[in-house]
């Protein structure tokens, strides 16, 4: 190598310092500006409160939602060979990149009272969507399952096949295999997938504001808290934020060696 | 062999790409068969086919009787109704199991309690000697106790048909040998049928009874072990067990090869196999006079020192490989590229008809 190729140009160092300035200065700004004697009395004051078991109530559910579906999805996705399953992976992932507030009109289309499939349930079951507790998972869920889908998938087909045929050569039918020899060798792409999800989930916003509304206590979540009480209260929608921010720290840490070390 | 019945019958016909697998395979109940070939050769698609991993194309394969896979009648048993044990190349134990519930997952598999498998399991361990390693788990084994515990694993299932795919090739030449003694007595008391694919022709001495010699998806030599090595039929075999190979033409006490003419001691008529044992090859600078000897001008191709021997390859009339002595190696002063006359005694080349295969 030539040893006066090495040194990169001046004008690349200071744009990546720019944005490395662009994405660090809000995070300062965000810690500047918590209250840190405060910050105690600001979580515990009953909006907070709510807002905080709202969303690990919705985030977990729709967690609970993405793994129960999802897994078969992305069996399915890996394992199956039909016409149409690249057009079948395209519509599973476009919550990934719809505008989440344009997936809540989305669902409100499909599950408001005035729709079709919503009216059905309401009118068969009494369920309400709109509005609802179970508006806000359905939200969630919505916009946060790809993350486990992919993961999952991508998990079935990297794992060595092999081991299922042997279990299948020691006498265990299908859902034995599933069970016994699958699913434990891809649990730690599960779990990974799991907490991705879980972590778009709590953060979710516009499909939920959008579809669930902005009702306190039931579909009031965090990010919806801080947005309402940007205005009225300040500093509890910064110390959410922060609740919000060191989640996403934690999140990011425990799966590094899953993202960043590939990158 | 006359006696016992047939419990394999597989006539395997099937083709991956430009590749062709076209095998027909017996073994009496009880019987240990080695199925040998270099790499590439079907055997390991010849055990998926046993296994009930891949489906044939054509042909039929039963066990004991029952119909494992028919195409022409629509018939296919899957692998986990089958009976049919499997100890893989790399010995795939399941790395979230400990090696007793690695034991126990072919009992369970078969519908038996937790606990009932677990004591089954545990029998198993003990019969491989490690029952000491009951909990641990399989990446914490040497390749030899891996070993092991993949064999239990199959067995603990009461197979009728083992499969085994390669099963020293992954350990280390030192704990080979003491795999092998063991994996023999395990053979032994197995009531039955034992299929054993390798390209170790060790393995097949010591394991088996009967060898399946297959090269590009045929089968080119089968029989007893004693019957293969004694006549091999083809440039495989004869290099396996380590001899030389002829072809020719034999016409009462002389055998044409080639542009050769051999003095044999039987009298042969016919197209015919001989093979010279490389000891028996005997080496001179100079052409050697007044015996009656078969005897020819060859260029060294190769030196190599094998052990106390030194194996010299010859190129020229005959393409044979001498095996000779470091100290007659040293006072011939042998060279790649030297030129030297090679002899055999007459009573040295085994001669036997190419007729059957």
């Amino acid at each position: 190598m030539n040893r006066a190729r090495q040194r990169p140009p001046v004008a690349v160092v200071a744009a990546a310092l720019l944005a490395v300035g662009f994405f660090t200065l809000p995070l300062v700004g965000l810690l500047q500006q918590v209250t840190w004697s405060n910050l105690a009395a600001d979580l515990t004051t009953p909006e907070a409160a709510e807002a905080i078991r709202l969303s690990l109530v919705c985030s977990l559910a729709a967690v609970a939602l993405a793994a129960a579906f999802g897994t078969p999805l992305a069996w399915f996705l890996a394992r199956s060979d039909f016409p149409g399953r690249p057009l079948l992976r395209g519509l599973v992932l476009l919550p990934m990149v719809l505008p989440p507030v344009v997936g809540g009109v989305a669902l409100l289309s499909a599950f408001s009272l005035r729709s079709p499939v919503g009216g059905w349930l309401n009118n068969a079951f009494g369920i309400q969507l709109t509005f609802t507790t179970w508006g806000a998972i359905l939200a969630e869920t919505f916009v946060s399952m790809p993350f486990f889908v992919i993961t999952a998938e991508a998990a079935f087909r990297t794992i060595d096949r092999r081991y299922e045929q042997v279990a299948a050569t020691l006498g265990a039918r299908r859902t034995t295999v599933f069970r016994r020899v699958t699913l434990p060798s891809i649990a730690p792409s599960l779990a990974a997938g799991a907490v991705l999800t879980w972590a778009r989930a709590l953060g979710e916003f516009g499909a939920t504001i959008t579809f669930a509304g902005n009702v306190a206590g039931r579909t009031r979540t965090l990010p919806l808290s801080v947005y309402l009480a940007l205005e009225a209260d300040r500093q509890t929608a910064i110390a959410l934020s922060l609740v919000l921010l060191v989640i996403s720290l934690v999140v990011l840490v425990a799966l590094r060696d899953r993202w960043l070390s590939r990158l | 062999m006359a006696q016992s019945v047939v419990s394999l019958d597989a006539d395997v016909a099937t083709s991956a790409g430009n590749f062709e697998l076209s095998v027909r395979l017996c073994a009496p109940a009880g019987s240990v068969v080695a199925v040998l070939g270099p790499n590439g050769a079907g055997k390991s698609t010849l055990l998926r086919v046993l296994a009930g991993l891949t489906a044939l194309q054509a042909g039929i394969v039963s066990l004991d009787g029952h119909i494992l896979d028919d195409p022409a009648a629509g018939i296919f048993v899957p692998p986990e109704q089958r009976g049919v044990g499997v100890v893989f190349q790399d010995y795939l134990l399941f790395d979230h199991l400990s090696v007793l519930e690695n034991i126990a997952f072919g009992p369970r598999s078969a519908g038996i309690g937790k606990a009932a498998a677990r004591t089954i399991a545990a029998s198993w361990l003990e019969r491989v000697g490690l029952s000491d390693r009951s909990s641990a788990k399989p990446r914490q084994l040497s390749g030899g106790q891996a070993q092991r515990v993949a064999l239990a694993r199959a067995l603990a299932t009461d197979p009728q048909l083992l499969l085994l795919d390669e099963p020293l090739a992954a350990l280390d030449v030192g704990t080979r040998a003491d795999v092998r003694r063991h994996l023999r007595r395990h053979l032994q008391q197995f009531a039955g049928t034992t299929v054993l694919v390798t390209h170790d022709p060790l393995d097949a001495l010591v394991l088996a009874d009967q060898i399946v010699v297959i090269e590009a998806g045929r089968v080119s030599q089968a029989g007893p072990i004693a019957e293969v090595t004694s006549r091999p039929r083809s440039a495989y075999v004869a290099q396996l067990i380590g001899t030389n190979l002829l072809r020719g033409e034999a016409n009462g006490h002389d055998l044409h090869v080639t542009e050769a003419h051999l003095t044999i001691a039987d009298h042969h008529v016919g197209p015919a196999f001989a093979t010279i044992s490389p000891s028996a090859v005997a080496l001179h600078r100079h052409a050697p006079s007044g015996s009656p000897r078969n005897q020819w001008l060859a260029k060294i191709t190769s030196i190599d020192l094998l052990g106390d021997r030194v194996r010299v390859t010859l190129a020229g009339t005959l393409d044979v490989v001498a095996e000779i002595t470091p100290g007659a190696a040293a006072e011939l002063d042998l060279r790649e590229g030297d030129d030297v006359w090679a002899a055999v005694k007459a009573t040295e080349i085994n001669v036997y008809d190419m007729g059957r295969a």
